[in-house]
């Protein structure tokens, strides 16, 4: 391979003059971080409502949950994305457009918004598969008790259901981060645009990707270790992740 | 809110739209999947040789491809596969590989780590009793998964591949950060040569939708027809 590698390039001056190429992939590294935790908290709070709405008895209510579902899941991130940032401004009324075209910050808050809500879709499934798979006694019981629904979703159903679904949380968590990178394609300079920034401005491309590989692979180590140990302090003992 | 709308954008580029960049993503999403699943299966088998250092490579691979964003990989291997193709031709300096054969590569790259988990379930999924029973009537471990094992882990896992597949097709998009004409991008093209980003997105959208719903609602059918009874 006739490529001259040059590892000291993380330590030059980059052209944006705030620092060195290392510095300005850690922004990027951090902007990943930002978007991907925000994105995560959205798909959290609408995959619960979604995937509740899945499991209730009312047709309607299972509709709703259907249709949002499908709707997230059956588009490209990349084409939803584009949706949220190109054309929302362009249907709302004018005024209200215009707030959003100059709002600072933009791609930023389209991306974690749109990739929240398309993970949503994804949050929900699990979750309403998660409640199915509790025994049906829990919520008789919690019926008995004289608990109406929505409390007994709160204090019996919801807390073990969301306990069984750790493990396939921790990966759509992992996916939310990783599908941050898509929002490259709105503008938002997050750690692979970084990466691609560098390796236009320095042209050592695979000292660039090899740091932002090495930096994904850090931040899964992270996760998956973090949400090990929570998946264990939060495990009930005899119930399935309990010991 | 649609006075303004100029829907005969669409109309005038089905030809382009269509002809060119679906017929560009259905391709690369068909041509992928099988390598994908070819790839992939090779990967399944690896992990469950029973070789230590084998097992450990396959699952080396498969962890490290999927904590990678596609995006990345796709930047990646843009940049690679010409300096693999130099290495493996012995030519002088890095051969140029068309855009089509780059996105390929890393299609079949990346989804192999996917299939590969799900070609891993399928085995695993078949009973001790029956790569046994192949053994004992004197089949060697090739003609065990060849005639015993695969064909069945293929059928009960054919839905979930179908499933990874539509979600395959989904991601082809991406390789619009490096401007390939698929179908996206070629609406894109489109919407900014004639200044038509709303209609042509939408339009975009709508297709994508038709056809991944399409899709799933033929794979739940499929999977409902030949579920086997236990």
């Amino acid at each position: 391979m006739n490529y001259n590698w040059n590892w000291s390039i993380f330590f030059e001056p980059a052209p944006g003059g705030t620092g060195t190429y290392f510095h300005m992939l850690l922004t990027g590294l951090w902007l990943t971080i930002q978007t991907g935790i925000f994105a995560w908290i959205i798909a959290l709070i609408f995959g619960s409502i979604v995937g509740v709405l899945r499991t209730l008895p009312s047709k309607t209510a299972y509709w709703i949950g259907f249709a949002w579902v499908e709707f997230f899941r059956n588009m490209p991130l990349l084409v939803q994305l584009f949706l949220w940032f190109f054309v929302l401004p362009e249907l709302l009324p004018r005024s209200w457009g215009l707030w959003l075209k100059q709002m600072p910050n933009a791609p930023f808050y389209t991306a974690a918004i749109g990739i929240g809500l398309f993970m949503s879709a994804r949050v929900a499934v699990q979750l309403a598969a998660g409640i199915a798979s509790l025994p049906r006694g829990q919520k008789q019981a919690a019926t008995a008790l004289g608990l109406t629904t929505l409390q007994g979703y709160r204090y019996v159903l919801l807390p073990i259901a969301f306990r069984i679904i750790m493990p396939p949380l921790t990966s759509e968590f992992l996916n939310t981060i990783k599908n941050t990178a898509v929002a490259i394609t709105i503008g938002l300079i997050e750690l692979t645009g970084q990466a691609r920034s560098m390796q236009e401005f320095s042209f050592q491309v695979f000292e660039a990707f090899t740091a932002a590989t090495v930096m994904y692979l850090l931040i899964n180590i992270i996760v998956v270790t973090g949400m090990r140990f929570l998946e264990r302090s939060l495990a009930i003992p005899g119930y399935i992740t309990g010991k | 809110m649609f006075a303004t709308f100029d829907f005969d954008v669409i109309r005038r580029s089905l030809g382009y739209l269509f002809l060119d960049g679906m017929a560009f993503t259905l391709t690369l999403t068909a041509l992928s999947a099988l390598g994908g699943i070819i790839f992939g299966t090779l990967i399944a088998l690896m992990r469950l040789s029973g070789f230590k250092v084998l097992g450990r490579i396959a699952g080396l691979y498969v962890d490290f491809m999927r904590s990678l964003p596609l995006v990345l990989v796709i930047f990646w291997f843009y940049f690679l596969v010409p300096y693999v193709g130099q290495w493996l031709t012995g030519a002088s300096r890095p051969i140029s590989v068309g855009a089509f054969t780059s996105a390929l590569v890393t299609f079949i790259m990346f989804e192999a780590a996917y299939f590969s988990e799900i070609m891993r379930a399928g085995i695993q999924s078949i009973s001790k009793g029956q790569p046994a029973a192949a053994n004992a009537l004197g089949m060697t471990y090739a003609q065990t998964m060849r005639y015993v094992v695969l064909p069945q882990a293929f059928r009960n896992m054919l839905p979930v591949l179908l499933t990874q597949t539509i979600v395959l097709f989904q991601d082809t998009s991406l390789v619009y950060v490096l401007s390939m004409p698929d179908f996206l991008g070629a609406a894109s093209k489109v919407a900014q040569r004639d200044g038509r980003l709303v209609e042509m997105y939408l339009f975009a959208a709508v297709v994508y939708f038709t056809i991944s719903c399409v899709a799933s609602f033929g794979v739940r059918r499929l999977q409902a027809r030949i579920s086997i009874v236990r």
